[in-house]
């Protein structure tokens, strides 16, 4: 025995013989060294003993003991984002799959590469109620791209291989393998296929070439033109080709949420993240220009919001997705290419260069001097004279302090929008956030995911004071494994976003968002291993940062005291039209 | 509308409740499904009919192409098709009504394929509005119970689904 790094014990004399026969445990662990995969966010349970004692026996991937099931699904999902690699999880069966389940959902909702291993009770005692016992299939079935249960270990390999597969190809969404206990006993050769071909899922897609032709067309004569991306752009590794095209036809772009870093913040081509709590000039143009392209991006609920007052305005809309289904799923769409999204920009790109028309100069200076007329009214600023902490302040000391180049987690709430407005991520991958689902409890887990990934990184989680609650715990898990991820918790005492819906619309009856009983945040870090910090005026949360950000290889929990009536603007009411948005200043 | 789409299906387990899910979880409405494996035992065939608007049944087709187990699609509705249901039907016949319910059955091109003292069960096919259309013309209080296949259908001529 040795120890490795992180101190963890490691058997060196375990070695696999080629063409041996190995039990259902063995070929699960092989599988995944075979894979490539690194890390396994893991944690055990009767029905995944044997696959446990393969794990201790290997040294092929690191396995990450984390103190939730939910928890595990969330690091491997930031392990995900941040690299483009599939994250894999192994929990045990029964209350280790349901505590999974809102982690395999979130991924799923952002369409994020995940395979998620269970364990299941024994194939005899399926049906039976047996211990542990649930229809893991059935109950991840509306959330996962696709789930296997393994009966036979002679198929195992081949379903794990199609389960890598098919999360990472296409639009990437996670994939469930529940492996009854026997058959991780059960023996048969072992042989890792180099790929695998379905006759029922060709992920590869390319873009219609006449599609494309006509969407350069629409472009070079729009008058008023809008390019609006989302998460695709990220997850399709396309950023460099959309800036470039950007950047070509000199034409204002916006980022859903899920897009932020597709194309960099800081550049004057940027006009905001738009929706629900997007900038005045993104919405503004979103709805106000004449050719709209939409790449990656699903046009849903909190970016456009009723897909009917969205259509009063009338624009001729371009729509590049790999999904066929989001295409004309809430508008209509004139021209709709299916295709990856790299692949379609180049195209585009090509086109764009070679065509001799040229955009209508003049329409576009005049555009653009009405987006800026829309800037100006300056959406995102507040007071920034307060005496009380304000929660914009320290997301823009923190974009400072790690002068822009940190990776981002969140949690959901105000926070998380603040977050989105003002730290501008110049680079995708490096904001990591709950879009689809909004479920609390991912920040912490996540940032363990991503810091895992990326060791030298500086990895910020960005959070509320109910939120952390959700996935606290994990604050053990950070000691075991050494992430010094900093946690900026921004401690409004409410469900702040909760709290705002209440005020705005519930004439301010705050039920039960109050968070009453707060643990000392400070002692709870140190208690854990951590250093804690308390920050409860304006002139310490620069200093503060600093301090916290020096300390490279700690975890620092910073509880920012924060104003606690501070709202979430712009904001377009949930069902509103745009022209009922909501700025600070009106109020 | 209503559309029929026929699809093949790997046969596997669970399958089946990917499609009958899918409906429920996004709120489509199915007619009928039905489903059996084809000549190649790996292939289910399944017909569902269901209603929606143009859009709807675009979204249909598109999030049953999705799913990792479908194969293949074809909304039938787009061309020519025919279609067919089976149905057997428990009626009262005694008396009288017995000479009226075989020429019933008879005009329907109905079989009549089990036979007591008191009932006849008469063996119906075609397309559903025909079953539709021998269920109002026979007495309704002579009906002791019913049972369709829902409806199952193949396009026309060259019109082939196969993979
Ligand atoms: C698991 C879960 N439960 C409930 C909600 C609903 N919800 C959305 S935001 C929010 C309040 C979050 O409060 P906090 O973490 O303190 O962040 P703040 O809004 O104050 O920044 C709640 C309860 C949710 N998104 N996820």
């Amino acid at each position: 025995m040795t120890s490795d790094a992180l101190g963890i014990m490691i058997n060196d004399s375990f070695e696999w013989v080629a063409g041996m026969e190995l039990t259902g445990a063995e070929i699960t662990v092989r599988c995944l060294v075979d894979e490539g995969v690194e890390l396994v966010f893991g944690y055990p349970g009767g029905a995944v003993l044997n696959i446990y004692d393969e794990i201790f026996k290997q040294k092929g991937f690191k396995h990450i003991l984390v103190r939730h099931e939910q928890a595990a699904v969330h690091a491997a999902d930031g392990y995900a984002r941040s690299t483009g690699k599939v994250g894999v999880a192994l929990v045990t069966s029964g209350p280790g799959l349901t505590n999974a389940v809102t982690g395999i959902a979130t991924a799923y909702m952002d369409s994020i590469p995940l395979v998620v291993i269970s364990g299941q009770v024994p194939t005899g005692a399926i049906g039976m109620d047996a211990f542990q016992e649930v229809d893991s299939v059935g109950i991840t079935r509306p959330c996962v791209k696709h789930n296997f249960l393994v009966k036979d270990v002679r198929e195992l390999a081949t379903t794990i291989k199609k389960a890598f597969h098919i999360a990472s190809t296409g639009r990437p969404g996670p994939v469930l393998v529940d492996i009854p206990k026997d058959v991780t006993a059960h023996k048969t050769a072992y042989v890792y296929p180099e790929s695998v071909v379905m006759r029922s899922y060709n992920a590869v897609v390319k873009g219609h070439s006449g599609q494309i032709k006509k969407a350069a067309q629409m472009l070079l004569e729009a008058r008023r033109p809008m390019i609006y991306s989302g998460g695709g752009v990220v997850l399709g590794n396309a950023a460099k080709q959309l800036t470039e095209l950007v950047r070509l036809l000199g034409y204002p772009c916006t980022n859903t949420l899920m897009g932020l870093g597709a194309y960099p913040a800081t550049d004057p081509q940027f006009v905001g993240m738009l929706g629900m709590h997007g900038t005045y000039e993104a919405n503004m143009a979103m709805h106000n220009c004449d050719v709209l392209l939409a790449v990656g991006a699903r046009f849903d609920d909190r970016v456009i919001g009723m897909p009917a007052q969205f259509a009063r305005d009338s624009r001729r809309i371009i729509h590049i997705d790999i999904d066929p289904s989001t295409i004309a799923k809430r508008v209509k769409v004139d021209v709709p290419i299916v295709g990856d999204v790299g692949a379609v920009l180049d195209e585009l790109i090509k086109l764009v260069r070679a065509s001799r028309e040229r955009m209508d100069e003049p329409a576009l200076a005049e555009w653009w001097k009405q987006i800026n007329e829309w800037r100006a009214r300056d959406c995102l600023n507040y007071d920034r004279a307060s005496e009380i902490i304000k929660p914009q302040y320290v997301i823009e000391k923190l974009w400072e302090v790690t002068n822009g180049d940190a990776w981002v987690t969140t949690d959901v709430g105000q926070h998380q929008m603040w977050a989105a407005q003002f730290y501008k991520f110049d680079q995708p991958r490096r904001w990591i956030t709950s879009g689809g689902l909004g479920t609390m409890g991912f920040g912490l887990p996540a940032a363990m995911g991503v810091q895992l990934a990326h060791p030298e990184a500086t990895v910020a989680c960005i959070t509320g004071e109910s939120s952390i609650q959700m996935c606290i715990q994990e604050l053990s898990t950070c000691l075991q494994y050494r992430t010094p991820v900093k946690v900026i918790n921004l401690n409004n005492r409410y469900m702040g976003m909760v709290r705002q819906w209440q005020e705005f619309f519930y004439g301010n009856r705050y039920a039960e968002s109050y968070m009453d009983s707060l643990p000392d945040f400070v002692r709870l870090a140190e208690a854990y291993g951590h250093v804690g910090m308390r920050i409860e005026k304006p002139a310490d949360v620069e200093p503060a940062l600093r301090e916290a950000f020096a300390l490279k290889d700690r975890l620092v929990f910073m509880d920012f005291i924060t104003d606690q009536s501070e709202n979430v603007f712009p904001m377009v009411p949930n069902g509103a039209d745009i022209s009922e948005m909501i700025l600070a200043e009106e109020l | 509308m209503r559309h029929i789409i026929s699809l093949l299906m790997e046969n596997e387990a669970g399958a089946l409740s990917r499609v009958a899910g899918l409906f429920s979880a996004r709120g489509y409405n199915i007619e009928s499904l039905t489903v059996a494996p084809t000549e190649d035992i790996t292939l289910s065939r399944m017909t569902i009919v269901t209603r929606g608007s143009e859009e709807v049944i675009e979204q249909i087709v598109k999030q049953l192409n999705k799913l990792i187990d479908v194969v293949k699609i074809l909304d039938l509705s787009d061309g020519s098709h025919i279609e067919r249901e089976l149905m057997l039907v428990k009626v009262r016949a005694f008396g009288k009504d017995r000479e009226e319910m075989k020429r019933m059955a008879d005009i329907f091109r109905g079989r009549i394929i089990d036979v007591t003292e008191k009932t006849y069960t008469i063996e119906l096919t075609g397309p559903g509005t025909k079953l539709d259309a021998f269920i109002e013309a026979i007495d309704p209080v002579a009906i002791l119970e019913t049972v369709r296949t829902g409806a199952s259908g193949i396009g026309r001529g060259e019109r082939i689904l196969k993979i």
